[in-house]
């Protein structure tokens, strides 16, 4: 009896212990992740990296401004694409929806939503590279657009939701129709929710690669416009990570570290926005 | 008694009916309510309501919390109709215009309604003020409009100095009285009052009760509370509801004095708890 | 009781054309309508997404059936496309990770949700979060440089010295292979099944908890007969979520798995997946029939998250509503 009460006592600790090891191991993945490329990246990374085009392969030196500036188009399309469907859907679910059609829009949103990027990549291939016979960072755009719905969608139903039922008929009841009630009361009780939304679909969306490959593609060059290719962070990472040249590598590590940089600090004051606005909605 | 009660003879010249308390000849009725159903769904929570709601007094709704005293002053300015699967029946007059025929804005804007919570909007004391102004499309001068409705709330005093700072920041009677002024900005013909002291201390419920007494003189009021002190203290008719069925309808102080009906003297000596 | 015979009028919505005009006029209608198009939308980009997938893997379907699931050529020269090098690649791998994943992500959260005080564990789960917030190719980047060396260094000889035995862990080693593959997957998907599993976990009604403690059981036992056994179906859920992951990630998974369609017992052995596949040849494929060889495994990746995407989804709800229902 008494034995088996140590026994129990020890696998007890033993397996607590455990538990804690593996919530150490998974967090420090991310400080691991963060430091190898702060040192890797950080040595590679200078102003040149920024400003200058990518050299030939042999030359060393060189940098990646085509690709900063393709992905920033990239995502600024995006967004133009994803948010005014994601945010106006999200009001349609949380104001309007009946019982079918809402359910069929909330159900194809997560179907969306599940779609493997490389998927999309296709589809955004076949409707909009191969109608017009060349890759265009147009068909990227809109492949990370379409990837940004399900989350701003989904999000800005949810938040607002969270509006209390009391602020929409506090307005109603003052004489305001319901959409100037959503326009004037129940939006900017939810913007900072929907801002939040908005911020974290754009860091996934950033590092996406896949949709990338065969809708933007790359280009050594400035893009010459919308309908041509783009070099973008993510897919010159891969280009250069799998390539045989050690300059190659260095500016990958580079490029990864301004990637990641950006995708988490846009998580964080994201998750910071999102923070604040609801300690100030429960004041 | 320059109030006197009578009998209504002919139900379909008066929505009043039946051996309620009829306001004298000399009231004007404002809101005239008749043959009121409702219904949740397939629950019916009122049951044929027939009420006169007389102009510049205040008029207590009272009754054992889901007698559908609520639901009545909601029929009111149709605050019902945000409810899915919500019916209702019958007719109600406001200064003989049907409001069910109204477009629900303009209804709205001239029965104005106050919450048990004080709501005020995430925004500034005077942007709060300034809401249904805005919204509506009003033309005059807002400053003017946000001090007049603010002074009438009887908070002009208290917050004149900081109209610009969140509403949030207000304790729970000023909110509820900012709410007030809110509804007033609109130039409403009739205040509704949700349980409007519910979530507030003695102090800021006295004071909101004294309110009541000023607005009276230009507002006709009516009012919603569970509490049957206050509807004695504020209120000059009181009507007693029931399971969705309207029980007596008097002079305030005739119905907490000499009830008519049974049922209504077991509620007002808290004999149903 | 004399009742006036007064005609019933009905209010709300939907009275009439009188009605409709008021409220077009006012607006609403106006605005229900237009965000009614951008909720459409989402219906109509997800159909055209699944008619072109349908459309332009026709000539694959057509030419080869079902067996194009079921045999292991590839050939792009000679028109020969059968995808069970790919798909078992998919699997393999997704497998592999999981089999990492599922007792890290499980032991994580049970601490996080059980053991660490609400404090920590908050600032834990952000940490997870931005983990899972970390792009797929920055992942694949730390694969070629860092997960592929240390495998073939270190882990891939000491497996094979000590369960060499096994057809798993026989063969020539390259670093590059299922295994690589296997490893940086579960890596990915560690955060998913942390932060939903604790979400399930921290939504078990805390009597549950108390009984057990109650009757003696040590805090181990209570989590592990009694809290994770409640909260079971929403961890599967977790799990399938992780998986319908793994197996549709693209870039990290190309980067190590080393792009040979073979099919090999060995996980040291380099491979293909799906998804590296149409990354890798899509852009070049040359010919209708390659191209829609390759739609068609889009299409095959496309139903295969689908259903476990679907899955997973009817699982969490499952627990968390049970989880209401009790409170």
């Amino acid at each position: 009896m008494n034995y088996r009460m140590e026994w129990r006592k020890a696998v007890n600790a033993v397996m607590l212990t455990l538990t804690g090891v593996c919530a150490l191991l998974a967090v420090s993945v991310l400080f691991f992740i963060l430091g190898y490329l702060v040192w890797h990246g950080g040595r590679a990374l200078n102003w040149e990296f920024f400003t200058q085009l990518p050299k030939p392969v042999g030359e060393a030196g060189g940098g990646m401004a085509n690709a900063i500036l393709g992905s920033a188009k990239l995502l600024l399309v995006a967004a133009l694409v994803g948010v005014p469907i994601g945010f106006f859907g999200g009001i349609y679910l949380a104001e309007f929806g009946g019982r079918t059609f809402a359910f069929l829009v909330r159900y194809t949103t997560d179907l969306l939503n599940g779609v493997p990027s490389i998927v999309i990549g296709i589809f955004a291939y076949s409707a909009l590279v191969l109608p017009f016979r060349h890759f265009s960072t147009l068909a990227g755009a809109i492949a990370l657009g379409l990837m940004m719905i399900p989350i701003t969608l989904r999000s800005t139903e949810e938040f607002l939701r969270l509006v209390p039922r009391a602020l929409r008929e506090g307005a109603l009841a003052l004489g305001a129709s319901k959409w100037k009630t959503i326009l004037t009361v129940v939006v900017p009780a939810a913007y900072r929710g929907v801002l939040t939304a908005v911020l974290l679909a754009m860091a996934r969306v950033a590092g996406e690669t896949a949709p990338l490959l065969f809708t933007a593609f790359n280009n050594r060059f400035w893009s010459p416009g919308w309908s041509q290719p783009t070099a973008s962070l993510p897919v010159m990472i891969y280009t250069y990570a799998i390539a045989p040249y050690e300059d190659w590598h260095r500016q990958a590590w580079a490029a990864g570290l301004v990637l990641l940089g950006l995708v988490l600090i846009t998580n964080m004051v994201a998750r910071g926005v999102l923070a604040r606005g609801m300690s100030a909605q429960r004041s | 008694m320059s109030i006197k009660l009578a009998l209504d003879q002919n139900p379909q010249a008066n929505p009043l009916r039946g051996s309620l308390a009829v306001p004298a000849a000399d009231l004007h009725l404002r809101i005239k309510m008749s043959s009121l159903n409702f219904y949740y769904g397939s629950k019916q929570a009122l049951f044929g309501i027939n009420l006169g709601i007389a102009a510049n007094r205040i008029t207590a709704l009272i009754g054992p919390s889901g007698c559908g005293k609520s639901t009545l002053l909601r029929t009111l300015n149709r605050m019902h109709e945000t409810l899915r699967h919500t019916r209702l029946e019958g007719e109600i007059l406001l200064n003989d215009e049907n409001i069910l025929e109204m477009d629900v804005t303009r209804l709205r804007r001239r029965v104005g309604m106050v919450f048990q919570r004080p709501n005020p909007f995430p925004k500034s004391i005077y942007d709060n003020v300034a809401y249904g102004l805005r919204v509506n499309g009003y033309q005059g001068s807002l400053d003017e409009a946000v001090e007049r409705s603010l002074r009438r709330a009887a908070l002009w005093e208290e917050v004149k100095d900081q109209l610009h700072k969140s509403a949030y920041g207000l304790s729970g009677g000023q909110q509820q009285r900012l709410c007030i002024a809110r509804a007033l900005a609109v130039g409403p013909e009739v205040l509704l009052l949700d349980e409007p002291c519910s979530a507030l201390d003695p102090v800021n419920t006295a004071k909101i009760e004294e309110l009541l007494f000023e607005l009276k003189q230009h507002w006709t009021i009516v009012i919603v509370t569970h509490n049957m002190q206050q509807a004695a203290r504020v209120s000059d008719f009181t009507a007693f509801l029931l399971n969705g069925h309207l029980v007596e309808f008097r002079p305030t102080p005739q119905l907490f004095t000499t009830p008519a009906d049974p049922r209504t003297e077991a509620y007002i000596t808290g004999r149903f708890g | 009781m004399a009742t006036a015979a007064i005609p019933v009028k009905h209010a709300g919505p939907g009275w009439g054309l009188r009605a409709l005009a008021r409220r077009l006029r006012n607006g609403d209608e106006i605005a229900h309508l237009f965000t009614l198009v951008f909720a459409a939308s989402v219906i109509l980009i997800t159909s055209l997404l699944v008619y072109e997938l349908w459309v332009n893997s026709a000539l694959a379907r057509h030419k080869f059936g079902l067996s194009f699931l079921f045999t292991r050529v590839w050939d792009p020269i000679f028109d020969q496309f059968g995808a069970l090098p790919f798909v078992y690649g998919t699997l393999v791998t997704s497998a592999v990770a999981l089999v990492i994943a599922v007792p890290v992500g499980l032991g994580a959260a049970i601490f996080l949700a059980e053991l660490a005080p609400p404090k920590i564990s908050g600032a834990l789960a952000f940490v997870i979060d931005l983990l899972a917030a970390v792009p797929s190719v920055i992942y694949g980047l730390l694969g070629i440089f860092v997960v592929v060396p240390l495998l073939r260094e270190y882990v891939q000889p000491f497996l094979k010295a000590t369960l060499g035995f096994l057809p798993l862990f026989q063969g020539p080693i390259y670093g590059v292979g299922f295994l690589a593959a296997g490893v940086v997957l579960a890596v990915m998907v560690v955060p998913f099944i942390i932060s939903v599993s604790r979400e399930v976990l921290l939504g078990v009604p805390g009597d549950q908890r108390e009984a057990a403690l109650a009757l003696g059981a040590t805090r181990w036992e209570a989590t592990w007969k009694v809290v994770v056994p409640y909260a079971r179906t929403g961890i599967l859920g977790s799990i399938f979520l992780a998986l319908a992951r793994a197996l549709g990630e693209t870039m990290a998974v190309t980067m190590v798995i080393g792009n040979n369609p073979q099919i090999s017992a060995s996980l040291f052995a380099p491979g293909y997946s799906i998804a590296a596949v149409i990354a890798n040849e899509f852009s070049e494929a040359t010919g209708d029939l390659y191209l829609h060889a390759l739609v068609e495994l889009g299409l095959v990746l496309f139903l295969l998250t689908f259903i476990l995407n679907g899955l997973a989804r009817l699982l969490i709800l499952a627990t968390t509503q049970r989880g209401v229902g009790q409170e």
